[in-house]
């Protein structure tokens, strides 16, 4: 066990240091415009150019990578050029984290409590129209660009229930529809997945035997069939909670939430490269922290798996 | 000792050289079984029309499919890129509410947004088809040899784990951040995340079907890797490939809409679904002019879904083990 963990994260952090020269390699191709600012235009050829060589972009790529990385061990991920002139880019996600976890875990939570039980109702009455109509549910959130849907429930809920349009920090009753609008996406795929494993699940000569000795509808249910459906769903448990601290794009600049996804958006838009660049290493990190928790917590819920026989792909 | 002798010289004597040579793989013995009324595909295209829903759905597609290609060449329809100006005043016609000239209306600056929403269907379609078929040509390439050769398996695997590791979402936004706005860049972008997927579902299904006897009896028989992938692997795999390819289009759709949101999409002069959403969505607080978002979305809606639901039930109908 000690092995794999340690095996795992010398892969993970060789995979984050590949991500990192890449985003950081890829961004040098930029335009040099977006490193001057709004400042650009008052400048002279001549003055830009020295700008540029102070903020070390005239360096040779491998030694602004080494300082790069010289930065990122000391918890420097650069300053912010137009979204907010000379911020720390690392001051600036720590501003906006704290309303990108408050939603998200929020959405988790709300989307584990409607989506698991969902699923297995479905299960349970496969075939007949609560299945048929979860099944439409799923189709349509699955099909259909969230943008559609997040719309519309901005546009219409808001209007019936005479609720604001916008986030509010100091009312209550504006984070509903945000919170709601977040969960619908991983509702619809908790709800999948606990219905495909309990189906799975539910066709297996075991639940046969248990049947035929007598065992309680209740009690194959809930000792067996989910606990051993629920084996899959945990390893994707942590990467979707820890997803939710970069906050959903769509729903936190709709609603002009103050948190991470809407922070991309505008500094995209404004051409920040290292706001961009600090976030997505930041993603980026987050992510493979998500998948090695999901195959640890799987390892520790599921005692059947031993980790370490060969290198399996998921 | 005598008895052996006797029997090995048996043996040798009525051998032949010639029955230890490689048989020669013929195409056509190949195909020389026995007389089978069944046809792999008519069963499939049986088994799919039993689901009403799905041969509805594939109807409609067909019919938008088709009437995005010959929408410009119909009496009376507008240019979708062109500002209408109103000869009575000499000003734009902005935001004209549907009528009998313009069906759904005009958008803020003046243009039809009938024509606009097949122009961007058509480019939406476009760009949903060509990942699509790079996916699947990529993905099923590589996925083959990661699967079925032997010596690809460590390196492609070690390769996959760290690819995979990367969300998508980010490439996506980053290498669209990269490169500048255009149709063909939004298709490399989302090609090169696409293929991933694909590649991992496909080299997992050869993994459990390369050892199967059937297959060892080929090897042995000396026929070669790429007949043995071309002709008793692939028939197994179409349906799993159908069903990620008609995926694929509504999932390229959504990343359209998604990367035209945070700004990266196509130019505002191609109209895209997505650049018709969010032209939309900046109207939406006037309850009058809703009409700009609603239609786009209806148009993207059904197609999104038709495909979803027509390559599911094509899936099912794929799978033999549904044939009768």
């Amino acid at each position: 066990m000690l092995k794999y963990i340690g095996k795992r994260l010398v892969q993970s952090i060789f995979t984050l240091f590949v991500i990192i020269t890449i985003v950081f390699s890829l961004l040098r191709l930029m335009p040099e415009e977006g490193y001057l600012g709004a400042a650009a235009e008052k400048m002279t050829e001549a003055q830009q150019e020295i700008y540029l060589t102070n903020l070390g972009l005239r360096d040779p790529l491998i030694v602004q990578l080494g300082n790069f990385y010289q930065g990122l061990f000391q918890g420097d991920l650069g300053k912010s050029i137009t979204y907010r002139t000379d911020v720390p880019v690392v001051d600036i996600i720590q501003d906006k984290m704290m309303y990108s976890i408050l939603f998200g875990l929020g959405a988790v939570a709300l989307s584990l409590l409607v989506g698991v039980p969902l699923g297995i109702l479905m299960a349970q009455f496969k075939g007949r129209w609560l299945d048929r109509l979860g099944t439409g549910y799923i189709v349509f959130v699955v099909a259909v660009p969230a943008m559609v849907y997040f719309l519309m429930i901005q546009m219409y809920v808001t209007g019936w229930f005479g609720w604001p349009m916008l986030f509010d920090e100091y009312n209550p009753i504006s984070f509903i529809l945000p919170l709601i609008s977040m969960a619908l996406g991983p509702i619809a795929s908790y709800a999948m997945w606990m219905r495909r494993y309990m189906v799975d699940e539910l066709n297996k000569d075991y639940i046969k035997l248990a049947r035929a000795k007598g065992v309680k509808e209740r009690t194959i249910m809930f000792r067996h069939v989910l606990r051993n459906a629920f084996i899959p769903m945990a390893q994707y448990l942590p990467a979707t909670i820890l997803f939710t601290i970069t906050g959903s794009i769509y729903i936190e600049s709709l609603y002009s939430i103050p948190g991470m996804g809407g922070l991309l958006v505008d500094a995209i838009q404004r051409q920040d490269n290292q706001v961009v660049q600090g976030l997505v290493i930041f993603f980026s990190s987050l992510g493979i922290i998500g998948l090695i928790l999901g195959d640890l917590l799987m390892a520790i819920v599921d005692p059947r798996i031993k980790l370490g026989k060969g290198d399996s792909v998921r | 000792m005598g008895l052996y002798t006797k029997e090995i010289q048996n043996i040798s004597d009525k051998s032949n050289e010639s029955l230890f040579d490689f048989a020669v793989a013929d195409d056509s013995k190949a195909e020389e079984t026995a007389y089978s009324n069944y046809s792999y595909w008519r069963s499939t295209w049986r088994s799919f029309l039993k689901n009403r829903i799905a041969v509805f759905l594939l109807f409609m597609v067909v019919f938008i499919i088709g009437f995005t290609l010959i929408q410009p060449y119909l009496p009376s329809q507008k240019s979708p890129t062109e500002i209408y100006i109103n000869p009575d005043t000499g000003m734009q016609d902005r935001n004209v509410a549907p009528n009998g000239e313009y069906w759904f209306g005009t958008n803020s600056i003046g243009q039809d947004l009938w024509s606009r929403i097949w122009e961007g269907t058509r480019t939406s379609l476009y760009i949903g088809f060509v990942v699509a078929m790079v996916e699947v040509i990529v993905g099923f390439t590589i996925g083959a040899l990661w699967g079925f050769s032997r010596k690809l398996e460590v390196p492609f695997t070690q390769l996959y784990n760290i690819v995979d590791n990367i969300p998508t979402t980010i490439v996506l936004i980053l290498m669209s951040y990269i490169l500048r706005p255009s149709v063909s860049t939004i298709i490399i972008a989302m090609c090169i995340t696409g293929w991933v997927e694909m590649a991992r579902f496909l080299r997992n299904q050869i993994v459990i079907l390369r050892d199967r006897e059937y297959n060892l009896a080929s090897k042995t028989l000396g026929t070669p890797g790429y007949r043995i992938i071309l002709k008793n692997l692939l028939p197994y795999l179409i349906s799993v490939i159908m069903l990620r390819m008609s995926l694929a289009v509504p999932f390229a759709i959504g990343a359209e809409v998604f990367l035209t949101y945070i700004g990266l999409g196509l130019p505002v002069s191609i109209p895209s679904l997505g650049n018709l959403i969010n032209e939309g969505r900046v109207l939406m607080m006037s309850p009058d002019l809703r009409y700009q978002l609603i239609f786009p979305s209806i148009v993207l809606s059904a197609i999104t879904i038709a495909f979803y639901i027509i390559g599911n039930s094509f899936a099912d109908a794929a799978d033999p083990k549904n044939h009768v």
